[in-house]
């Protein structure tokens, strides 16, 4: 106890640190190897099933040089960034995403299915250590699981409140995490990461005869596919805010500290009392 | 002060992040790469294959669920004459080869194929482009043919020879002798209920239902035994894993 007076608790431990770095570009790797497998078929439906001429609640296609995109009843106009767009060398492409978001940049689905099923394995592999790890060292219920006085409502839009001010959250970034910074982590941990992992396995032909009840729980095949890509979207909604909260808070030291630990002032302080 | 080099190590942080994404190509075609992705697709393989065990089935659905389209991917309308011929003659000369590692290599016709003990299934195929069709097919368990065949024991493929060729090069599929034995595996010569027409690969086509579509070999003439792949096509055990470096085990 009496070595902390003088060295703050790390902020973030060892196995926090790996996971986050490793997390960040094997999602990066999946969504863009993703985007690559979903241009052979940019459609999506509900149900078991769905194919060419099946009606699709999302698609993405070209006419007469325009890129579209049509979600429902509704049509946009994607041209440059979706259905059609003009490539490095300058040739234009039909292709749903274009090559600066996939991999590999020039469509190959069995390309994009060898970066995806590798890096699925980094992902899976690397949540379950980071689950098992989190539980035995205290680090979800300490770190992640919200207190429950921080749940009411009236502590809650205190808190966002807190989120509306640069230097509320500068001054946040000192402490641990805070009651919607633990929500949105645990959310993406314990939510939408197995989520990923449940509905890519539902679209295995293999898993489905190990597993039949698993395309069935998100209601068929067609529909995990359609939930994975949901989930997908969700994931980076989270990645654009966590981002966006960091430059807020101070970039540098937030990152520094997700490299090398960091410590944490209040708590150090608290801790010396 | 603080602001500013923040902002040098946000545009830092881009430059690098656009140099390792243009990096991917080139790392997907190196060594080290290919060697991880032949360990990931055993370890795909082999985990899956504990989970499911040999001979779980794949779902099978009901009548209601059969899809009113179904799309035929790959050839659709084989142009090679021997083929065409066969065609124009309703298949009956048509005869399906069955030889190498076996000890009683025989051909059998369609009329012959069509007595033997038959297996019915409503199966939901998944393209691996994404989409997918349930049908009711109608053949002859794979099995059967191999039992009466004979295998020889350093047999550990049957690989499906094809009429067809597709951008110039003769479509083949292969499979281990797991999947061959599989009950689901079947030479389906009917679908949903009327005779496989020439898109879906007429006269037969191979069934192995816990596998993508594109291990569902089409217009197939000869089933061939063998030992090892090397010296078949291209060597990786069909058409689309030479031609495009495809998973051979296609159960994801």
């Amino acid at each position: 106890m009496v070595a902390r007076l003088h060295h703050p608790i790390s902020r973030h431990d060892l196995a926090t640190r790996l996971w986050h770095w490793i997390n960040a570009l094997t999602i990066l790797i999946m969504v863009m190897s993703g985007l690559t497998i979903l241009n052979a078929h940019p459609r999506f439906y509900w149900g078991d099933v769905g194919t060419w001429g099946d009606i699709a609640w999302l698609q993405i296609g070209s006419s007469d040089g325009r890129g579209l995109l049509f979600i429902g009843d509704r049509m946009f106009d994607t041209t440059g960034w979706l259905g059609h767009w003009t490539d490095a060398q300058g040739v234009a492409q039909d292709w749903a995403f274009p090559g600066w978001i996939t991999i590999p940049t020039d469509y190959d689905l069995a390309q994009g299915r060898i970066w995806h099923l590798l890096f699925a394995w980094v992902f899976v592999l690397g949540w379950l250590f980071y689950l098992g790890r989190g539980v035995i060292s205290g680090h979800l219920r300490r770190d992640l699981w919200p207190r429950l006085g921080d749940l009411t409502p009236r502590a809650l839009r205190h808190e966002i409140r807190h989120h509306l001010s640069i230097s509320a959250i500068r001054a946040m970034a000192d402490n641990g995490y805070n009651s919607l910074q633990r929500l949105s982590y645990l959310a993406v941990i314990l939510g939408l990461i197995p989520l990923m992992i449940m509905t890519g396995l539902s679209m295995s032909p293999g898993m489905n005869a190990a597993l039949p009840w698993l395309p069935e729980l998100f209601g068929g095949r067609q529909s995990a596919r359609s939930i994975h890509f949901l989930g997908m979207s969700a994931i980076l909604i989270f990645v654009v805010v966590h981002l966006v909260m960091v430059l807020l808070a101070g970039p540098i030291r937030l990152i520094l500290g997700m490299m090398t630990g960091g410590s944490l002032k209040a708590e150090g302080a608290h801790h010396g009392e | 002060m603080a602001n500013e080099i923040d902002r040098r190590a946000v545009i830092a942080g881009l430059i690098g992040g656009g140099a390792l994404l243009s990096g991917c190509d080139r790392i997907g075609s190196s060594a080290p790469f290919q060697a991880a992705v032949e360990g990931a697709r055993g370890l795909t393989m082999h985990s899956q294959r504990l989970l499911i065990g040999r001979d779980r089935l794949a779902p099978e659905f009901g009548r209601d669920k059969i899809s009113d389209r179904f799309h035929a991917n790959g050839t659709t309308d084989p142009i090679e004459p021997a083929y065409r011929a066969l065609a124009a003659n309703g298949f009956r000369q048509w005869r399906l080869e069955v030889d190498g590692l076996v000890h009683r290599p025989f051909g059998l016709s369609l009329a012959q194929l069509q007595t033997l003990p038959q297996r019915r299934q409503i199966t939901r195929h998944d393209c691996v482009e994404g989409w997918s069709a349930i049908a009711e097919w109608q053949g002859v368990p794979l099995g059967l043919i191999l039992a009466h065949a004979g295998l020889m024991p350093d047999a550990r493929y049957a690989v499906f020879h094809c009429a067809d060729r597709l951008g110039g090069d003769q479509y083949y599929e292969s499979i281990d002798l797991i999947d061959a034995f599989h009950p689901q595996t079947i030479l389906a010569h009917r679908m949903n209920g009327q005779p496989l027409g020439i898109a879906h690969g007429a006269p037969i086509r191979l069934r192995v239902e816990r596998q993508l579509g594109y291990k569902q070999a089409k217009y197939v003439m000869r089933i061939e035994l063998v030992a090892t792949l090397d010296g078949i096509g291209g060597g990786k055990g069909g058409y689309w894993e030479d031609r495009r470096n495809y998973d051979y085990y296609a159960g994801i």
